[in-house]
């Protein structure tokens, strides 16, 4: 073992309640996969609804007991506990954990050099508050009247007045957001204090760039959230009135028990004032993978390395001021209506000047078709897309016609998963080496890739089209209308194609695990990469590095002429890399 | 044995002046700040879309029952607590450990006596004269602050009287290690006070 003059930590510190930070990232990362697929998983039987409305969903459909799925037939009330546990178990227990939890856990400190993360304890405890709140969501599934059915966004009055699982949701979420806190503030303080010598803030890999940022808009976001998430406990469960104004009326029943006086708006004000920053926390980290991929495939330093740094800041800034362009139909008012919609104009700027110098990075590249690269490729078209689809819903006028309708699943989808889960894909293609010190097989990942590629644009690519032609997003049955009915085929569609992709994980996961253990040995440095993680060894031991290492150059000098090789770490010092070895 | 390998724990970083905890207990704080901006937001909010009249109107001073002098005695506690939290800390600096612990002492009695005095005769007054958080939109606020803040204040007992008992051996292994400590513990609880600062105005007086 590692020489180190400790005693062995037993079984269970060692891999339950590790304070390791590679140990918490893994045991992040595995459990945020298996919610991924049981977010994927409850969205498959949703899309059988969708697209056979009212029959019999064939071989598991009376497995589901008849509270949920009568005859095998899914009642409307167990599909919106589907859609709206979908969704919170895909962003909430499903992405962030992996981005943040898992990528960044893990490689974050190795690629400042640090030997752990500077409150090793905190980090535990973020892991298991986590665990408890997803233990929170899945047991909400079996209390009566199922897990909570009022959308991931949870919006009152409904909300407030919903089947018991919503307070289940409630004490869930307010364990993820507290989770989320802890592991911030640990992120930004090892981040600023425990950088290794010469590791300026414009020497990091801009990985933990986007990690830094992500961090404080966890740290700053997340608050909101938990407050309202506190009053909308205090409506359920103590009677208060936040978000139910006095006279309303539900099912054509007035409410008369209820005090009255809050406003539903508040809820939505409160809720998207995080959860638009939410979505760049989606995407920063997932950003920050594929800028390394890219770096290392092509063999070229990023362009605009620090212009892509400026324009995260400033993201990260302007995304705490544009959260009521999700508000447009209430009625806010015009003037207000055109203060969010400039500030969502502005905030498109920084995300195109990344993705700009993404793609310009790839010139005159020596490129390498490597599994993780594809993802990464694939990630740029894919995010343009969704990022472009969003700036029509940006503008009052055209969001008037597109808002709650299809056009807008398709539009956030796009970003989150040919984005997002891409850039995760192509992390763990990436990464994996380092973790485990074995490659996953590239044939089995070039298999992956392209299926994943065709089936997920079959998805999400007819949303589009049903949104413009008015479908409502949230719909049980969309044939009752006729303009709904009009455009069933391409209902159909996007479920067959979500089906085939889920087909198309099989070869992933088989080379998840059987990699593991069959997977070709690798040295510290497969890819030649050229920050830090990579001089660890593979995995690395507790404590990251031999020696502390010392940082002479900037992230991503790769190519550099006169240099021995085509890389040059960022440990080397300048004669060593112009040395021949 | 991890707190020891890892750099800055005790030590300040040169760059940014901070220990780690220090450097953690202010990016804390700045999510508190956040999440009791949201509540006094949902306080303004509220408070202007209330009706000028009818049941739903915003209650007057009398009307809500709340007694400035209690409030205001709470005040007082509070901001003397902060007073001897600095003391405590203070004494721990001059190696003087048997009178910080003193103060730490005091600090946590002002604040159980703050506790005791928000519960005895105000929640328990209120909820005696049937005023409940579903009486109207003021009680579920005003409880739901007051609740938070009083969790914020318990909370904050529960680790002075940690330092004071079994977290005091830490002082016998590296003093300024505790001292650290206990000075974080004073910045949440600065805070906490600031919070009632801005608590008390507006339900007791506005
Ligand atoms: C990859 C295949 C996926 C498919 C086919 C899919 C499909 C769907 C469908 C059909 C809905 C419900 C529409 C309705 O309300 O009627 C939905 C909602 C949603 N999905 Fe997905 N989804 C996928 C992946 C993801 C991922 C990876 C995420 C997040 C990271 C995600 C986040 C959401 C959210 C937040 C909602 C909104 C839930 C709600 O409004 O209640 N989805 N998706
Ligand atoms: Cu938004």
């Amino acid at each position: 073992m590692s020489g180190d003059h400790h005693h062995e930590p037993s079984f269970i510190r060692k891999y339950v309640f590790s304070v390791d930070h590679k140990v918490i990232g893994v045991q992040y990362g595995i459990t945020a996969l298996s919610f991924l697929f049981l977010g994927f998983c409850l969205m498959m039987l949703m899309r059988w609804q969708l697209a056979y409305p009212g029959e019999k969903m064939p071989y598991i459909g009376n497995i589901f007991g008849e509270a949920a799925m009568p005859g095998g037939v899914m009642l409307p009330e167990f599909y919106n506990s589907l859609g709206a546990m979908h969704g919170t178990i895909m962003i909430f227990l499903g992405v962030v954990p992996l981005l943040v939890g898992a990528f960044g856990n893990y490689v974050m400190p190795l690629q400042i050099g640090a030997p752990d993360m500077a409150f090793p304890k905190l980090n535990m405890m973020s892991y298991w508050v986590y665990f408890v709140g997803g233990v929170v969501m899945i047991t909400s599934f079996f209390v009566p009247g199922g897990a909570a059915n009022s959308g991931w966004t949870s919006y009152p009055p409904l909300s407030d007045i919903a089947t018991a699982g919503q307070t289940w949701w409630l004490f869930g979420m307010v364990c993820l957001i507290t989770s989320s806190l802890l592991g911030s503030v640990n992120f930004i303080v090892t981040i600023i204090q425990l950088r290794v010598e010469g590791l300026t803030m414009f020497r990091l890999p801009f990985f933990v760039w986007a990690q830094l940022i992500t961090s404080f808009l966890l740290l700053l976001a997340f608050p909101p959230l938990e407050a309202a998430g506190v009053l909308q406990l205090m409506d359920r469960l103590a009677g208060t009135s936040f978000f139910l104004p006095e006279g309303l009326v539900v099912s054509g029943v007035l409410q008369t028990q209820i005090s009255g006086g809050g406003s539903p708006l508040l809820w939505q004000h409160l809720f998207w004032f995080l959860a638009h920053p939410e979505v760049y926390v989606l995407i920063l980290p997932a950003l920050g993978i594929v800028a390394e991929v890219i770096a290392n495939n092509t063999r070229k330093p990023l362009w605009g390395y620090r212009a892509m740094i400026y324009s995260t800041i400033f993201l990260g800034f302007m995304s705490f001021i544009v959260w009521a362009h999700h508000m447009f139909m209430t009625g806010m008012g015009t003037k207000i209506s055109a203060f969010f919609a400039t500030t969502t104009m502005i905030i498109s700027i920084p995300s195109v000047v990344i993705l700009t110098a993404l793609v310009i990075s790839l010139y005159q590249g020596a490129i390498r078709f490597t599994v993780p690269m594809l993802f990464a490729l694939a990630f740029l078209p894919m995010f343009a897309i969704g990022g472009l689809t969003g700036l029509p819903l940006g503008l009052p006028a055209a969001d008037i016609h597109l808002h709650d309708t299809y056009y807008v699943i398709g539009h956030f989808h796009y970003v989150v998963a040919p984005g997002t889960i891409f850039a995760i894909f192509a992390g763990i293609y990436f990464w994996y080496p380092k973790v485990t010190g074995r490659m996953l097989n590239s044939t089995l990942g070039y298999i992956h890739f392209f299926f994943s590629f065709i089936f997920i644009n079959i998805v999400f690519m007819p949303m589009f089209w049903q949104g413009m032609a008015g479908v409502s997003r949230r719909l049980y049955n969309q044939t009752v209308y006729a303009h709904g009915d009009a455009v069933q085929s391409l209902t159909v569609m996007s479920s067959w194609g979500a089906w085939m992709l889920g087909l198309a994980q099989i070869p992933f996961i088989i080379n998840f695990f059987i990699s593991r253990f069959a997977g070709k040995k690798v040295s510290n440095n497969p890819w030649h990469a050229t920050t830090l993680e990579w001089l660890a060894p593979s995995p690395p031991p507790h404590g990251n590095f031999e020696t502390v290492p010392v940082v002479y150059r900037g992230p991503y000098e790769y190519s550099v002429p006169g240099a021995s090789e085509d890389f040059n770490p960022q440990h080397v010092t300048t004669e060593a890399c112009s040395s021949v070895s | 044995m991890s707190a020891e390998v890892l750099p800055y724990t005790i030590k300040p970083h040169p760059v940014t002046g901070l220990y780690n905890g220090k450097f953690g207990v202010w990016l804390f704080l700045a999510s508190e700040v956040m999440l009791f901006g949201a509540l006094f937001s949902t306080y303004i909010f509220l408070r202007i879309g209330a009706p000028e009249t009818g049941p739903a109107a915003w209650p007057s001073g009398e009307e809500t029952h709340l007694s400035w002098k209690i409030g205001g005695l709470n005040t007082l506690i509070l901001i003397l607590s902060s007073v001897t939290m600095v003391l405590a800390w203070v004494q721990f600096k001059m190696d003087n450990f048997g009178k910080g612990r003193l103060y730490l002492a005091i600090t946590a009695i002002l604040a159980i006596a703050f506790v005791a005095i928000k519960f005895k005769f105000e929640y328990a007054h209120k909820f005696h004269m049937d005023i409940v958080p579903s009486t109207s939109v003021f009680f579920a606020i005003y409880y739901t602050m007051t609740g938070l803040h009083a969790l914020h204040i318990i909370g904050g007992v529960v680790v002075i009287c940690y330092f004071i008992g079994p977290g005091a051996k830490l002082w016998d292994q590296n003093r300024e290690y505790y001292t650290n400590r206990i000075e974080c513990t004073g910045l949440y609880w600065h805070f906490v006070d600031l919070v009632w600062i801005f608590l008390f105005p507006i339900l007791y007086l506005l």
